[in-house]
């Protein structure tokens, strides 16, 4: 199998790429539409190749606080996922599914309870998991999730981690990145794919190409 | 006027009075400023990895600690700094996620902040000042003026070293 070269991607490999994020992306949205009740909507994926230093620049600019979650993959398809969102819309969607138990256990200055973010983590862990599930039943490949872990910071400081990981193969990363949100767009997040550089090779061959 | 000079992933660049030279968003990589504070010029790189012998694929310069501190001083000789005034002020090198299965991972900051060390140490650059490690983002803003790096984190104190 040939590797997959990064400077020499064809138009049709981004456009299997890019529908691959459609599926993925779409059960997610599909699974987070179902918790809250309520219609969430996709953006067409994008499928980016970037330099280190454009990374942040795809999720609203690298000192923008937001909620990343990330998991590990391994198995066939291995790299990262990583599910991406506003404070302020991270805060909202646990609301929405804690009602009151969220409020009442805040500590003063800190923006979760314990439980809240502990939803958060299941949240993530759902979502990410409905994303994988139907990218494993379209390629035939299997994924094994890590276990969700859990970072509340600027978002440039949450994409060095995968973006390190890919330092170390090339100077360039190739994400599939989906933006979703709510019709008051109160719930809006990213799903960011980022699958090792085998890994492509092995989604493209899987589809036949 | 003043301006700013904005450095991002695995890339550097050097800056001279009013001007101030930042880097958003650091997480386990590590920022190094270097500073010749007679001349008053600065430069700064955001590396993301230890140690460019290590790596197949290392024509990014910047992206190493080692390569991207040797870079850096060149780039600042050629706009007039002198080598032996050289002083630095690192900040970075945190463990965002703690990952529980993958050791190497989790490592990452740490390495980089040791590699940057080892590595200003063999050239005999001082490290006046650093804010490493810990879990979480620094902004870092380096004022050619008066040699002073800001740190800003969320949820934190602005830091003056």
């Amino acid at each position: 199998m040939s590797e997959l070269d990064l400077n020499r991607i064809d138009n049709m490999q981004y456009d299997v790429l890019r529908e691959i994020g459609n599926i993925g992306a779409g059960n997610a949205t599909t699974a987070l539409s179902q918790m809250i009740n309520s219609k969430v909507s996709m953006n067409v994926p994008k499928v980016e190749l970037l330099e280190f230093k454009e990374l942040s620049d795809i999720v609203g600019g690298a000192e923008r606080i937001v909620v990343g979650i990330l998991f590990t993959l391994e198995g066939d398809i291995d790299g990262m996922m990583m599910f991406m969102m506003d404070k302020e819309a991270s805060k909202h969607l646990v609301d929405i599914l804690l009602g009151n138990l969220q409020s009442s256990e805040i500590v003063d200055g800190d923006d979760f309870s314990e439980m809240g973010l502990s939803a958060l983590n299941e949240i993530g862990n759902i979502i990410s998991g409905a994303y994988l599930s139907s990218l494993s039943s379209l390629t035939n490949l299997t994924i094994t999730p890590s276990i969700p872990y859990m970072a509340i910071d600027m978002a440039g400081a949450i994409l060095s981690v995968p973006a390190i990981e890919f330092g170390k193969i090339g100077d360039k990363a190739l994400l599939i990145e989906t933006e979703f949100g709510d019709k008051d767009n109160s719930v809006n997040g990213y799903f960011i794919l980022i699958p090792s550089l085998q890994s492509y090779s092995a989604i493209l061959k899987s589809l036949g190409l | 006027m003043n301006n700013t000079i904005k450095v991002g992933m695995a890339d550097a660049n050097v800056c001279k009075p009013p001007d101030m030279i930042t880097t958003l968003g650091l997480g386990s990589c590590v920022g190094i400023v270097l500073y010749d504070p007679v001349k008053k010029i600065a430069g700064l790189v955001h590396v993301m990895l230890p140690d460019s012998t290590k790596i197949m694929n290392n024509s990014n310069k910047y992206k190493f600690a080692d390569t991207g501190i040797d870079t850096l001083i060149q780039d600042m000789i050629n706009i007039g700094a002198i080598r032996k005034n050289l002083v630095s002020k690192i900040a970075g090198g945190a463990q965002m996620f703690s990952f529980s299965n993958n050791l190497e991972m989790m490592r990452i900051g740490e390495r980089n902040v040791e590699a940057t060390k080892d590595k200003l140490k063999q050239l005999g650059i001082p490290i006046l000042a650093e804010d490493t490690g810990a879990n979480y983002g620094r902004t870092i803003e380096f004022y050619t003026e008066t040699g002073l790096l800001h740190i800003k984190s969320v949820g934190k104190e602005l830091k003056i070293l």
